[in-house]
This record gives C-alpha cells, sequence and structure tokens, in this order.
C-alpha cells in the first residue's frame, strides 16, 4: 500500500486489522460501491505552494471583494458591532470553546450560555431558552418538528408567505423528510391572514403556525388573534424574530406565543459573507421536555455555591435516542457569546436607540425614495422599523446593478418584483442622499 | 430484593396491572423504579386517548435517563395520575401505590398473555 506521512499505521498494522476483520485488502472494505464510483489513479492536485505563496493567493482573492455600504436587510442586518465584542469573544478560553460535553467542569462557558438564556427570555418575554441554535431557519425548522412533537396525532404546520424566502426553503426540507405537511397562509396585503389562519385551523389537522414578528416586506405584523384561533384547537403559534427588534416591537409573549425563534445575527454578529450566525429558541414552560438542544440551569452545589449545569438532558438524543424530537446535541456557543456581550453592552435602552435610528433612517430613506416619482408604494399603511419595499416604475434588475456599481448595496430584487431596503444605525444621511442621487440621476 | 406483588399481572417490560373490573390500572414495577434511579419526570397520555397493548403509551425519565412505557392491554385511557406530574418521585416511593394510567380493556383476553408475579419473578432474576 501506498505510504503516506499522516497514517501512523504500519504495513504489518494494516495486515493485522485486515487478518482481524477478515478481509484480504484495503480494496476489499470498499467492495459495496460500485465499480464505477471508485476513484482510480492520481487526483489531478495543482502542486503544493509555500506559505508565502498561499499568503499571496488569498490576498488577491481579497481584493476582489467589494466592500459595498449596506442598505439591505432581508434577514442578515448590518447593525454595528462594537469593538468590545471581539476583544472578549477572541480572549483563547472562549475562542477556542465548544458546546460543553464535560459540561460541569466548564463553568466559565455555562455561565456565559446562562446569561445568553436570560437576555433572550427577556427579550421575547418566554419563560425557557436553548444554548442556542445553527441559525434562523433551522430554529424555525426545529419549531416546526416541535409543534409536531407537542400536539399529538396532529400533522400540519402552517407557514406563513411573508416568512423570508430561506426560512421558508428551509423550513420545506426539514418538512420533507419528517413526514410534515406543510399549508401555507398568504400575505396579499403585507400582513399574515388572520382569516386564512382561522379558515385552515378549522380543519382540526394542524399542530402549529409560523408567522413573521417582522416580516420579509419590512412590515411589523399584527398578530391579535392569532393565538386564540390557534390555541382553541390546541394548536401552537411560534414567532420568527429578529431579536434586535424586540426592544421596541411587541414581544411573543405579548401575543401569547408559545414559542419564539429567529436569527440572532442581528444582535451584534457583523455579516461576513453569510455567517457563522447564531438562532434563537425560547418556549412557554409547559413544553419544555420537547425543547431541542441543550438548556444550561443553575443550582448550587454541596457546599451551597452558585455553579450551572446542563439541565433537562433526558430529553436529548444522547439518551432518547430515536424518540428525541430533534438530532442537534450541540449549540452555536461562540456566536451565543457575541450575542451575550452585545447585549450586556447595549442593555434595553441601547437596543431601543439602535431600532430608533434605524427607523429614522429608514422612514427617511423611503421618502426621499418615493419623492423621486420612480416608486409606488406596496404597502402604504402598514408600519415598518428598518426596512420596506417599493415597487419600481420601470427595469427593477438594472436599479440594484447601477447601485452596485456606485459602491451600494441596496434595492434587491425580490421574487414580488419589488425592491427592498434597508437602513440601519450604521448608514448616514450622507451616505442615504447619495444613494437617493444616483437613483434620481435614473 | 425488589417488592413484587402477588395477584397483579406483569409486563416482560416491566409494567404491572390491577384488573378493577373492564379497568386495568397500570403502574411500573418496584423493580423498574429501581433500574431507573431518581424519576424526574412521568411523560403521560390524556384522558381519551387510545393505547395498544405492546406500544408506547409514554416514558419515565430520570435524571440521566429515559424510558418508554409500554402499554400491557388494548384500550382507553379512563383516568392519569395527576399527582405525578408535580411528584414523580412517588413512582421510586412506591411504584405499586403510585399507579400511572387507567384503561378501559377492549380486549381482557390480551390479560393472558401477561407474566404472574411468580412468573415475573423469575423473569428479574430475584
Amino acid at each position: 500500500m501506498a505510504q503516506c506521512a499522516y497514517f501512523p499505521h504500519t504495513d504489518a498494522d494494516v495486515q493485522a486489522m485486515l487478518d482481524k476483520v477478515g478481509v484480504k485488502s484495503l480494496d476489499d472494505l470498499y467492495g459495496d460501491v460500485p465499480k464505477e464510483f471508485l476513484k482510480r489513479g492520481a487526483y489531478a492536485l495543482p502542486d503544493a505552494l509555500s506559505e508565502q505563496e498561499i499568503r499571496d493567493y488569498f490576498h488577491e482573492l481579497e481584493q476582489m471583494n467589494a466592500s459595498l455600504k449596506v442598505f439591505v436587510g432581508a434577514g442578515a442586518y448590518d447593525h454595528y458591532t462594537p469593538a468590545v465584542i471581539p476583544y472578549i469573544t477572541q480572549r483563547s478560553e472562549f475562542l477556542t470553546a465548544y458546546t460543553p460535553y464535560q459540561c460541569e467542569i466548564s463553568q466559565g462557558t455555562l455561565r456565559y450560555i446562562f446569561e445568553y438564556q436570560s437576555m433572550l427570555c427577556a427579550l421575547t418575554g418566554l419563560d425557557i431558552c436553548n444554548a442556542s441554535m445553527y441559525d434562523g431557519p433551522t430554529a424555525a425548522a426545529e419549531a416546526m418538528k416541535m409543534a409536531i412533537a407537542c400536539t399529538k396525532k396532529k400533522t400540519r404546520v402552517l407557514l406563513s408567505r411573508a416568512l423570508l424566502p430561506h426560512v421558508i426553503k428551509v423550513v420545506e426540507t426539514y418538512a420533507k423528510f419528517h413526514g410534515v405537511e406543510l399549508g401555507y397562509l398568504p400575505a396579499g396585503d403585507g400582513q399574515t391572514s388572520l382569516e386564512a389562519l382561522q379558515a385552515e385551523v378549522r380543519k382540526g389537522d394542524v399542530a402549529g403556525a409560523i408567522v413573521p414578528s417582522v416580516n420579509r416586506y419590512g412590515i411589523v405584523e399584527d398578530h391579535a388573534g392569532f393565538a386564540d384561533a390557534l390555541h382553541a384547537q390546541k394548536a401552537l403559534l411560534v414567532e420568527y424574530c429578529d431579536p434586535s427588534t424586540l426592544a421596541v416591537v411587541r414581544t411573543p409573549a405579548e401575543w401569547d406565543a408559545d414559542i419564539a425563534v429567529g436569527e440572532a445575527q442581528s444582535l451584534g454578529l457583523p455579516l461576513c459573507y453569510g455567517g457563522p450566525y447564531v438562532g434563537f429558541m425560547t418556549v412557554k414552560k409547559d413544553y419544555m421536555r420537547k425543547m431541542p438542544g441543550r438548556i444550561v440551569g443553575q443550582t448550587v452545589d454541596k457546599e451551597g455555591r452558585r455553579v450551572f449545569v446542563l439541565t433537562l438532558q433526558a430529553r436529548e438524543q444522547h439518551i432518547k435516542r430515536e424518540k428525541a424530537t430533534s438530532n442537534i446535541c450541540s449549540n452555536e456557543s461562540l456566536m451565543a457569546l457575541w450575542v451575550t456581550v452585545y447585549l450586556s453592552l447595549m442593555g434595553p435602552e441601547g437596543l431601543k436607540e439602535v431600532n430608533r435610528i434605524s427607523a429614522d433612517g429608514a422612514h427617511y430613506l423611503k421618502a426621499q425614495l418615493l419623492a423621486t416619482g420612480q416608486f409606488e408604494d406596496v404597502f402604504p399603511d402598514k408600519p415598518f422599523l428598518k426596512e420596506f419595499v417599493l415597487k419600481p416604475k420601470k427595469f427593477p434588475g438594472l436599479l440594484q446593478k447601477k447601485l452596485e456599481e456606485a459602491g451600494f448595496f441596496a434595492a434587491l430584487d425580490t421574487e414580488e418584483g419589488y425592491v427592498s431596503f434597508c437602513v440601519t444605525e450604521k448608514r448616514t444621511k450622507e451616505e442615504t442622499d447619495q444613494l437617493v442621487k444616483i437613483v434620481k440621476e435614473g | 430484593m425488589s417488592k413484587i406483588l402477588a395477584g397483579l399481572k406483569y409486563s416482560e417490560s416491566h409494567e404491572w396491572v390491577k384488573v378493577e373490573g373492564n379497568v386495568a390500572v397500570v403502574g411500573v414495577s418496584d423493580f423498574a423504579q429501581k433500574e431507573m434511579g431518581d424519576i424526574t419526570y412521568v411523560d403521560m397520555p390524556e384522558v381519551d386517548d387510545e393505547v395498544t397493548a405492546g406500544e408506547e403509551f409514554g416514558a419515565l425519565e430520570s435524571v440521566k435517563a429515559s424510558s418508554d412505557l409500554i402499554s400491557p392491554v388494548s384500550g382507553t385511557v379512563v383516568a392519569v395520575n395527576e399527582e405525578l406530574e408535580d411528584a414523580p418521585e412517588k413512582v421510586n416511593e412506591d411504584a405499586f401505590e403510585n399507579w400511572i394510567i387507567k384503561v378501559e380493556m377492549s380486549d381482557p383476553s390480551e390479560l393472558d398473555k401477561l407474566l404472574d408475579a411468580e412468573a415475573y419473578k423469575a423473569l428479574i432474576g430475584e
């Protein structure tokens, strides 16, 4: 056999193992793989590069990145990341951290996860938070599975059409492979339809509905009557939230939601070409035993000192095996720490201010864009914060490209033929005016 | 030495059945509670739920284990022991006194397939 510097086994070791399992050669181990799928001969790999050549190569790639002024949200928001966050999270004790497996010895890690959970509970108003999820869309998919697990004998979960497109796609993928039937709630006037929800729920097979707190059009939804309609048939209300906005909009608890999920990137994580991000999930206490993932709890040790433990582990897959409602046995620990440091720094007032400045900027931009006469307002009477959509009177695809050439990421084309804008506290009035000027020049 | 009550029926998955007319009172054996350790939660069905002999109707959870409860008989749940919701440790205190569900049997002949006290004693090897 070919020797490789990274394989520690000698030919004699390999032969001893082959003898033990009763096969003649290493190739025999691949006997079940059809011949046409077996790679024969050498791989067509380029020659190895020196360290300096590698650095130069990646530097060249880096130069190709365009640094644009971000005027788009669509689920990932360009909020400011205070410098103290990377300073703290890049301490080696934290940076190398993973979800705690030898858990009780990792008191520092458990402590910050406990603080993270407490902060998300405070933001959403719900009782119990897990140690975090991979991202918003998979958290929504887990909420779908949880709704099925919490409501025996019900098979269908409703999705609002006003959820972000990538959230719908991920939930659909999970549904397909878990045998969950999905129904859809229209949002023709920019807000998930209560009438459609009531009609679907009356059919009796609905386990829950996932609806956006602030939706794909940036509209702050009114969920009055949603929980009543669902609870009357013992179905669950799941709110999909941008947690940054929960400082100023009605919380999932105020809508009497049973589960809240969402993407917590907006809490201090940079955009960073798509990740890593972090999902969150909080639930009412009634459903804690069906909650996926890890939960850190607080107790006292034998000397009466405050300590932290992983709790309710009997729900988890390593114990419940195939009966577990989820296979997540991990969390997005480092990103949850970013969220924890961010929220500690901002506090409730700081988070409100982020929303206020962002909303002021977005309302200003919308007014300026409408004044150019090149757009129609799509949902003029609906409330919004930092994000909104407009209908361009001509050539939507061209606008995004034109703005990109001028250094802006803005006017994102949507499936509906709208263009989407977002303004965070990072955008200045000068930048906004410059963007509008380019639009005006048409 | 685990307690085994004479006059009850037992399943191989360690549930006991006490027959009261057409109703089967179901719990877990003393042996089962000892094996589980400190029980922290009893996951129970709801009244009017259907249960099937040989199939799961709930679960026992201890601090670091979870074990399915298997129904020894088929029928409709007519009562669940709500005391266990807030005090699951009662199963540890007395597994026979603290029943879990009562089932209106749809096929009492299923009782014949269960073990008597002697056979159950032999099963657990005590």
